[in-house]
C-alpha cells in the first residue's frame, strides 16, 4: 500500500523551500504527498489529514514557533480521535526535541537530515498493511 | 573615442574625490593604485559600472556595516540597536516579526507563538516610539525589511520621526517594499499582486516628492536565492522586478530618472566565492545598460546599481556552528570584492536561533577585520581582468538576458506584466523549486560536500552554543502593551481615520500615504490599517504547487 503523507505549514511561517524539497523526496520514494499550502491552522491541518486519510503528518517549521504550534496539531488530531503520527522538520534546537516528543511528536528532523533518514523514519511510522 | 574617455572620466572623478587616507599601501609598504587595468578598459565610476559605481570606491568611504536586528518588543530591539551603534555599526536595519510582516496585530489569534520571535513586534506608533528611543534618526540611516505592510510602516516611521522633531525630508533610509519577490519566494503576501503594486506605486511617488534621502524600494534577490534559486536566477529575477517597478512608476506618470536613483538592490552572498563576485559585476553592467538603452535614462545616477549584501543564511549549518564564522567571512569578502555599498554578516548561531549578542558582535567584527586589517578595500574591483571572473561575469549576464527574454515574452513586451504573469502562472516558483531540488539531490548524492553535515563529522556532538531564547513572556508583554494603546486612544479618531483609508483605497487615483500617516498618528494599529485596506483590495491565496 502506498504511504500517504500530508505536509503542512502551520502559522505565519512562509519558508517553503524545505517543504517543497521534502515533498519531492517523499514522492521519489514512492509516497503520495498532499500539500495544503501556507498559513494553515492546527485545526485545518487535522481536518485535512483526516479527510485525506493520510498515514503521517509532516510539519515544516522554521520560524521558532514549533513549541507552540506542533503540540496544537497533535492535540487537534487527538481531539478528533485520530492517531495519525506527526513529525516535524526545520530549525529546531536540540534542547527542544525532548519537549516536542513529550508533546506527542513522533520524530524531529533537523537541518541536514538525509533523504534516507526522513523517508525511513516516516515509513517506520506506518503500520504494515493487514 | 569612448574607451579613452572612460579613463579620463575616471581620472578626473578620482582626483576630485575625498579620500580616507592620503595614500594606500600594502602591509609591507608597497604603494598601490586605486584601480588596475589597461587605460582603454573599463573603469569604476564610469558606465557601464561593471567595476563599481564610484571612481574611488572604498578609498573614500567603506561600505556601511548594516546589521539586521530585531526581536521581542520594541524596547528589547532598541537596546540591541544601541549596542550595535556603540560597537561601531554605521546603519540600522529592522527585522520585524512574522505577524508584523503579515500585517497582523500581536493579539490576533493567528499571531499565537510568533510574536517577537523572528523580529520585533510593531503594532502601533507607540512601539515605533520605543524602537527608536534615544536614536537620532537624522544622523543614522534606517532600513526596514517589510513588504506587504511597507506603506504602513513608512507612515508609522514618518509620523513618529515628525513627533520627535525630525522632518520627513531629513529621514534617510530604505524600505524593502519589494512585493513581487514575496509572491516569488518569501511568501509574506497579504493583498493580491496588482493591488499590492498600487501601494508600491504610492510609496514611490510619496518618497520621490517628500523624502529626498529615502530609497523607496530595495529590490531583493536575497530571498529568491535563499528559497533555492541559482545565482543567475537571483540576478535575473531581481533585476526584472526592478525593471517592473520602474515601469509601474512610469505608468503612473513619473520619469525614469525621478525613480531609478531611489531604487536600491539587495543580493545574497552565497558560498561560491567567484560566482558571487561575477554576479554583482554583471548586475551593475546589466542595470546600467538596460536603464540607458531600454528605459532611456539620462541621469548617471539612474544607471548606477547600488546594493546591500547579506551573507547566505542557508549556507549556515546547525552542526559545528562555529564553522559558520568561516563561511560568513568568505561570503562577506565576496560582497566586498564585488563592490557592495552595505553589508550584513550573519551570526554563527543563526541556523539554530536568532543571534545572541556575542554572536552578533563576532559577525560585525568579521566585517571590521575585512575592512581594517586585510587591505582589500584599497583597490577597486581587484578581480577585474581575471580571465575567470570576467568569463563568469559574461556568463551571468548571458543567463540573465535569456530569462529576461522569457519574461518579456510573457508580458508582451512589458517587464511589469511579465513579472506579474510569471507570479500568477507560477513560473518563478517552478524555477526556484527546481533549482532547490537539484541542489538537494547533489547534496544527498554526496556530490556537494557540506562540512560537518555530510562529511567531516567529528565534533558534531559538542556542547550547544549559548542561544538567544525568545520566551512566550515577550508575547504576553507585547499583547499587554497593545491593550494599553487600544484603551487610551480616541476611538472616534480611529474610526474616522479607518473610514478615510477605506474610501481612498477604493479610488485608485489617490495616493494612500497621507491617509496612512494620519491613521498612524491616531494610533490605528497595523492590523487595523491592513484590515481596512483588505476590505477593498481583497486577500491573496496562493494556489499550492509542489
Amino acid at each position: 500500500m502506498t504511504v500517504r503523507v500530508l505536509v503542512a505549514k502551520v502559522g505565519l511561517d512562509g519558508h517553503d523551500r524545505g517543504i517543497k524539497v521534502v515533498a519531492r523526496i517523499l514522492r521519489d520514494a514512492g509516497m503520495e504527498v498532499v500539500y495544503t499550502g501556507l498559513f494553515q491552522t492546527p485545526e485545518s491541518v487535522a481536518v485535512a489529514a483526516i479527510q485525506e486519510d493520510v498515514d503521517v503528518v509532516g510539519l515544516s517549521m522554521l520560524s521558532g514557533a514549533h513549541l507552540t504550534l506542533a503540540p496544537l496539531v497533535v492535540e487537534a488530531l487527538r481531539e478528533r480521535d485520530s492517531s495519525i503520527p506527526v513529525v516535524v522538520g526545520g530549525i529546531v534546537p536540540n534542547n527542544d526535541v525532548a519537549d516536542l516528543k513529550a508533546a506527542g511528536v513522533a520524530a524531529v528532523f533537523g537541518p541536514g537530515a538525509s533523504d534516507e533518514e526522513i523517508v525511513g523514519a516516516i515509513a517506520s511510522l506506518v503500520p504494515p498493511a493487514e | 573615442m569612448e574607451v579613452e574617455r572612460a579613463y579620463d572620466r575616471w581620472r578626473r572623478d578620482y582626483d576630485a574625490a575625498k579620500l580616507r587616507r592620503p595614500s594606500f599601501a600594502t602591509m609591507s609598504g608597497v604603494e598601490v593604485d586605486p584601480v588596475y587595468g589597461p587605460t582603454d578598459g573599463e573603469f569604476p565610476g564610469v558606465y557601464p559600472y561593471t567595476r563599481g559605481i564610484h571612481a574611488s570606491m572604498y578609498r573614500t568611504r567603506l561600505w556601511t556595516m548594516r546589521m539586521f536586528a530585531g526581536f521581542g518588543t520594541a524596547v528589547d530591539t532598541n537596546k540591541r540597536f544601541r549596542e550595535i551603534i556603540a560597537a561601531g555599526g554605521t546603519g540600522l536595519s529592522t527585522a520585524f516579526d512574522m505577524p508584523t510582516l503579515l500585517g497582523l496585530d500581536s493579539d490576533d489569534p493567528m499571531s499565537l507563538g510568533e510574536v517577537g520571535r523572528c523580529g520585533v513586534a510593531i503594532d502601533s506608533i507607540d512601539d515605533v516610539r520605543d524602537l527608536f528611543r534615544d536614536i537620532d534618526l537624522s544622523a543614522i540611516t534606517t532600513s526596514m525589511t517589510i513588504n506587504s505592510p511597507a506603506a504602513i510602516m513608512l507612515a508609522l516611521f514618518v509620523a513618529q520621526a515628525e513627533e520627535a522633531g525630525v522632518a520627513r525630508q531629513r529621514l534617510g533610509g530604505t524600505l524593502q517594499n519589494d512585493i513581487l519577490k514575496e509572491y516569488q519566494a518569501q511568501k509574506e503576501f497579504v493583498f493580491p499582486p496588482r493591488q499590492s503594486m498600487r501601494l508600491v506605486r504610492d510609496t514611490i511617488a510619496f518618497t520621490a516628492a517628500e523624502m529626498p534621502k529615502w530609497n523607496s524600494v530595495s529590490v531583493s534577490g536575497y530571498h529568491i536565492r535563499e528559497a533555492g534559486s541559482t545565482a543567475a536566477e537571483e540576478l535575473a529575477f531581481t533585476l526584472a522586478n526592478g525593471f517592473a517597478y520602474l515601469e509601474l512608476a512610469r505608468e503612473a506618470g513619473q520619469r525614469v530618472d525621478e525613480v531609478a536613483p531611489r531604487l536600491s538592490f539587495f543580493f545574497n552572498a552565497h558560498i561560491d566565492f567567484f560566482e558571487e563576485i561575477a554576479k554583482y559585476r554583471a548586475a551593475r553592467r546589466i542595470w546600467a545598460t538596460w536603464l540607458r538603452k531600454h528605459y532611456g535614462a539620462t541621469d548617471e545616477r539612474s544607471w548606477q546599481l547600488r546594493f546591500h549584501t547579506q551573507t547566505a543564511g542557508v549556507s549556515l549549518t546547525a552542526q559545528q556552528p562555529e564553522n559558520n564564522l568561516a563561511r560568513t567571512a568568505i561570503e562577506a569578502l565576496a560582497g566586498v570584492l564585488g563592490g557592495t555599498q552595505s553589508l550584513h554578516t550573519n551570526s554563527m548561531d543563526e541556523a539554530l536561533a536568532l543571534p545572541s549578542e556575542k554572536a552578533a558582535r563576532l559577525a560585525l567584527r568579521t566585517q571590521q577585520i575585512i575592512a581594517h586589517e586585510t587591505n582589500v578595500a584599497n583597490v577597486a574591483d581587484p578581480l577585474g581582468g581575471s580571465w575567470y571572473v570576467e568569463a563568469l561575469t559574461d556568463e551571468m549576464e548571458r543567463q540573465a538576458e535569456a530569462l529576461f527574454a522569457e519574461l518579456m515574452q510573457m508580458g508582451d513586451g512589458s517587464m511589469l506584466e511579465g513579472c506579474i504573469r510569471g507570479i500568477e502562472e507560477n513560473w518563478f516558483q517552478r524555477h526556484i523549486a527546481e533549482s532547490a531540488y537539484q541542489l538537494e539531490r547533489a547534496f544527498n548524492r554526496g556530490e556537494r560536500i557540506i562540512v560537518g553535515v555530510n562529511d567531516f563529522l567529528d565534533g558534531n556532538e559538542a556542547e550547544d552554543l549559548e542561544l538567544l531564547r525568545i520566551t512566550n513572556e515577550d508575547e504576553r508583554k507585547q499583547v499587554a502593551r497593545l491593550a494599553t494603546v487600544r484603551q487610551r486612544r480616541d476611538d472616534d479618531a480611529v474610526r474616522r481615520a479607518r473610514e478615510r483609508l477605506a474610501t481612498e483605497a477604493a479610488d485608485p487615483d489617490v495616493n494612500l500615504m497621507p491617509a496612512l500617516i494620519d491613521a498612524a498618528r491616531c494610533e490605528v494599529t497595523v492590523g487595523e490599517m491592513m484590515t481596512s485596506l483588505a476590505g477593498v483590495f481583497g486577500r491573496y491565496v496562493e494556489v499550492p504547487v509542489l
